[in-house]
């Protein structure tokens, strides 16, 4: 279960959310702008907001705490197993597929590190990639790569930022069952945030959802994503 | 032509680089990864010598290091001989000399690591070394080339820091900007414009080699 305070300022933009994440797929739904990415990022501990006034950033993970702002406890990105797959693959350019995906994995052995890796390359369906350098890949090759990179370590929180916006809809939804799967298989809790309510309503068990950084509401995705359910229907049956 | 002292520049801009190229590296590091707001004033300290006028801070480490201070006598009982006046004490001086020459390249070369690589480096468990050796160091490489030329070049050509801490030592502390000092006092233009050939010599070709290399590599600038 993840449960989070956020209240963060940057410039005109307010963040401010309390809720908590029980299910184990949670979609953020919202447009862009609304405030999906620095969410993500305060989860994932890679922003630090100061302490001054009126700053408040609290994560915990199963009863742990990751991030409170109060207490002065921030575990740095690395040790608080979270990963977070970007829309920007940002493969590391000088570095083979296989490293890319390995770079995570250097505590363990070798034999574990090769198996792993060719595990995920399984898994995103990209064995034949592993020799490729990520500039002679596409874009949703590179996004491929990126995911099975932040999945190698086995986190137990997955944050994914519009993972697939680089993969048509028949590689995406195949991508995205193999994930649920092999997430439900890990006990891996995994938090999307998306703006296509398409992807939102394919995977949701909850949806969160995002307006100008604030939680207008959470719940199971035919509830929250009603009316966009029933847009999407009036587009495929305009008659 | 004195071969003395251009063995001696050479071998003091090669001390002087290897020292800054380490110490460079991991400071440029950490003003680039580091979020503190004290590292600041490291920058700002870094980049002190730039603007100083070197005989300033050429005066300020010859009484630092000489017999007046306490600071001074303990490095000289620790050594056997004060480092004023001797080779170790222009290392030291070249160093702070050219601290800038090193650090401000690599800073720059670093902080052009598109962020969201080093992003995804500490999300999968790299710390700083690791970010520094697999991510920043092998993505702006060029700027440790350019830090190395400038570094060594700038050592090469100092001369208000030399005269004041080292003097005019024939093999301990004369270099070529001292001989060329020597010359042109003394009236042998001939042979100034000799070693002043040589000093224009080594600047043009290392320059041509850190913007043909810039060239070669696509132009991607540190």
């Amino acid at each position: 279960m993840l449960e989070m305070a956020l209240h963060v300022r940057r410039g005109a933009f307010h963040l401010d959310i309390d809720c908590r994440f029980a299910s184990e797929w949670t979609v953020i739904f919202g447009p862009s702008g609304a405030g999906k990415s620095t969410l993500l990022r305060l989860l994932a501990g890679l922003e630090l907001p100061g302490p001054s006034r009126g700053h408040t950033v609290c994560v915990v993970l199963d009863g742990e705490p990751l991030t409170d702002s109060a207490s002065r406890v921030w575990r740095k990105p690395g040790h608080r197993q979270t990963s977070l797959v970007a829309q920007q693959p940002a493969l590391f350019p000088h570095l083979s597929v296989e490293a890319n995906i390995a770079y995570g994995l250097r505590q363990e052995g070798r034999d574990v590190r090769l198996a792993r890796v060719a595990e995920m390359l399984d898994l995103v369906d990209a064995a034949d990639l592993r020799d490729r350098r990520p500039r002679d890949l596409s874009g949703g090759e590179a996004q491929r790569i990126a995911l099975a990179r932040a999945l190698a370590p086995r986190p137990r929180l997955l944050l994914l930022d519009e993972p697939f916006s680089a993969l048509d809809g028949a590689a995406s939804d195949a991508l995205l069952f193999r994930l649920q799967n092999w997430a439900r298989d890990k006990q891996t809790q995994v938090v999307m945030a998306t703006h296509d309510a398409s992807d939102a309503l394919a995977t949701a068990a909850e949806v969160a959802l995002l307006n100008r950084g604030h939680l207008a509401a959470l719940g199971p995705a035919v509830e929250v994503l009603a009316a966009e359910r029933a847009r999407l229907l009036d587009r495929l049956n305009p008659a | 032509m004195d071969w003395q002292a251009l063995a001696l520049t050479l071998k003091l801009a090669t001390v002087t680089t290897a020292i800054l190229l380490a110490a460079g590296v991991p400071l440029a590091a950490l003003l680039v990864l580091g979020r503190a707001r004290w590292l600041a004033a490291v920058e700002a300290l870094a980049a002190l010598p730039l603007v100083l006028p070197p005989t300033v801070l050429g005066f300020f480490l010859l009484v630092l290091l000489g017999p007046r201070t306490a600071f001074g006598r303990e490095i000289a009982s620790l050594l056997g001989h004060p480092l004023a006046f001797s080779f170790s004490g222009l290392v030291v001086g070249s160093v702070i000399y050219s601290l800038p020459f090193a650090v401000q390249p690599l800073v720059a070369g670093f902080a052009a690591v598109d962020p969201a690589l080093v992003d995804a480096g500490r999300l999968l468990g790299a710390g700083p070394a690791r970010l520094t050796t697999s991510l920043l160091l092998p993505l702006g490489k060029r700027s440790l080339v350019a830090a190395a030329i400038l570094t060594f070049l700038h050592t090469v050509g100092e001369f208000g820091v030399v005269l004041m801490l080292g003097g005019d030592i024939p093999g301990a502390t004369r270099t070529l900007s001292i001989v060329l000092y020597n010359q042109v006092e003394n009236f042998d233009y001939a042979a100034a414009n000799r070693t002043a050939a040589i000093l224009l010599g080594l600047s043009a070709v290392a320059l041509a080699a850190i913007y043909l290399g810039g060239r070669h590599r696509g132009g991607s600038r540190a």
